[in-house]
């Protein structure tokens, strides 16, 4: 079967994706903030430049509270589908818990149609709960509100007439939900928060999984997607169908030194708005040592992590965070720049199966 | 230096008393301080339900918070049923798993009976050690007979106080020194 259902081919090499949660931060050199507008029009900027290094995929995520602005993340998406041609486009995360899977369902196949055919989900469960409040939900029903709407989603995406009972949604009854991606169906992802346990789960659902990996040793999320592929084959699914993307921060600068000293008070100061605390300066530091999975240095370097880590994991997708904490755009530009001329290049022509070559 | 002396329950007197003295003991000796004492008697705290800390609002935001902001925490616990107060261990469960990271913590125990002496050692340090504390190793065990009428009389106490106190002090200064150094080191 192979992961064509998934529109992703293993022998093109390591997909390259840029992704952002859409936060709305003040950059912490000049204290200043940019206007909402502007974040989101330089968002669909990354978008356009993304595409012009040749990055494969671009995702935006949804945040519903204070230091965000994508809260409505598809119609980020459907401006990004408009922008481009041929860049894949996707949520990080769709936070499904807390919509509806029929009305997701129906927007992202409106981007599907838009972008001919080059859109995704990731649906996740929101590590910031801010949304269940403001859009009424219980955050006692945290886990069953994921599952059950996940599940749907999968079966709406799955079939076209869909009959489906459950606890947090009106029952469907030969429903159809329209329109139909270009394809039929488009490639629906399970976000994990980074623990085995967590991965076991989209394994037993036989999905696939998008790993977040905020900070830490590679061989510590290995186990996760270990656990994950373990658990696709005790479903009696075969793990080569189901492809896996990591995602993490990534800033790279001209020198590893530069790249940490630039970046650090970014991530440092975002941290303490969004995640109440701040990123400690010594795991920062580490993150410059190849078993660190967070791809902060020199081009080199970050190519030589991001090959370290492939070979670690066998992963189809990596993702990059480089806009986190007010970045300002030249410098997310000089970023995407640098992607496209040195760190891309060299990851296709290390992970790219060559015809009748070898590796 | 901030230091936040956490009075950690809504029964009896004798712990509140106790972190009075010891937070006279900190103010006098090291007026450069700042000393917030938080009696959860006072504070209308809700259970954990899950969220992050500062989720929440009112008094469980404002504890929450200004125990996340402290450098330094001297916690002050009676035993109950053999263990300490839920509604110090509410607070625990309020803050993230590394919350005490890079903090200091020092203790205080009061108990109607010396057979509690070692819940403090076998009960609360290990919370503190999973939250990442650098913990004062000795801390101050109280006793019913060492108070009268919401005072500390035997004078032997006072004394443990105060090597807290400084212990305290010391170590929260130590560390900042450490981390300052090795910060340096790293360039950026």
């Amino acid at each position: 079967m192979g992961m064509e259902k998934y529109r992703i081919d293993p022998s093109k090499g390591l997909e390259f994706g840029i992704y952002t949660l859409g936060d709305h931060l003040a950059n912490p050199y000049t204290g200043k903030r940019i206007s909402p507008q502007q974040r989101l029009q330089e968002i669909i900027e990354i978008a356009k430049l993304a595409e012009q290094a040749g990055v494969d995929f671009i995702s935006v995520g949804e945040s519903h509270q204070e230091y965000f602005t994508t809260q409505a993340h598809s119609v980020v998406l459907a401006a990004i589908a408009q922008a481009t041609e041929k860049i894949k486009i996707g949520s990080s995360s769709t936070i499904i818990s807390t919509s509806d899977p029929v009305r997701v369902y129906e927007d992202f196949a409106t981007i599907d149609l838009i972008s001919n055919g080059r859109a995704e989900i990731i649906a996740g469960r929101a590590s910031r709960v801010g949304l269940f409040e403001l859009l009424g939900y219980d955050l006692r029903d945290y886990e069953e509100l994921f599952e059950e709407k996940f599940e749907l989603l999968l079966e709406i995406n799955e079939n076209e007439v869909v009959n489906w009972n459950g606890q947090f949604r009106a029952p469907l009854k030969n429903a159809k939900v329209l329109p139909r991606p270009k394809e039929g169906s488009m490639p629906i992802w399970r976000a994990v928060g980074g623990t085995p346990a967590s991965a076991i789960k989209a394994g037993y659902q036989g999905v696939p999984m998008a790993l977040a990996m905020l900070g830490g040793p590679a061989s510590y999320f290995k186990q996760s997607i270990d656990a994950y592929r373990d658990a696709l084959t005790r479903r009696g699914l075969d793990p080569t169908d189901f492809p896996v993307a990591t995602t993490g921060f990534f800033y790279t600068a001209e020198t590893t030194q530069q790249a940490l000293s630039e970046y650090y008070p970014h991530i440092n100061e975002g941290m303490k708005r969004t995640n109440g605390r701040g990123f400690a300066k010594q795991l920062f530091a580490q993150g410059a040592d190849q078993r660190s999975i967070m791809n902060v240095g020199s081009p080199q370097q970050v190519i030589e992590k991001i090959l370290y880590q492939h070979e670690q994991f066998g992963h189809q997708r990596y993702m990059a965070q480089m806009d986190f904490g007010g970045v300002p755009f030249d410098r997310i530009k000089r970023n995407i720049d640098i992607i496209g001329t040195e760190i891309l290049p060299a990851i296709k022509k290390y992970t790219a199966i060559v015809e009748g070559g070898k590796e | 230096m901030k230091v936040v002396g956490l009075s950690g329950s809504k029964v009896g007197s004798k712990t509140r008393t106790a972190m009075d003295a010891t937070l006279k003991e900190l103010k006098e000796n090291y007026p450069e301080t700042e000393v917030t004492l938080i009696d959860l008697a006072e504070y209308d705290v809700q259970f954990s339900d899950g969220r992050n800390y500062w989720e929440y609002e009112g008094d469980t935001k404002y504890v929450t918070e200004t125990i996340m902001d402290a450098e330094a925490i001297i916690i002050g616990t009676p035993i109950f049923q053999a263990s300490i107060p839920a509604t110090l261990k509410n607070i625990f469960d309020l803050l993230p798993e590394r919350a005490f990271e890079g903090k200091i913590v020092s203790i205080i125990v009061t108990a109607g009976t010396s057979k509690h002496y070692l819940i403090a050692e076998q009960q609360l340090k290990p919370i503190l050690s999973y939250m990442k504390a650098q913990i004062v190793q000795s801390y101050v065990f109280i006793e019913e007979k060492d108070f009268y009428r919401k005072e500390i009389i035997n004078d032997d106490v006072i004394f443990r106080i105060q090597r807290l106190v400084e212990d305290t002090v010391v170590l929260t200064e130590t560390f900042a020194k450490i981390r300052e150094v090795k910060e340096a080191e790293y360039g950026f």
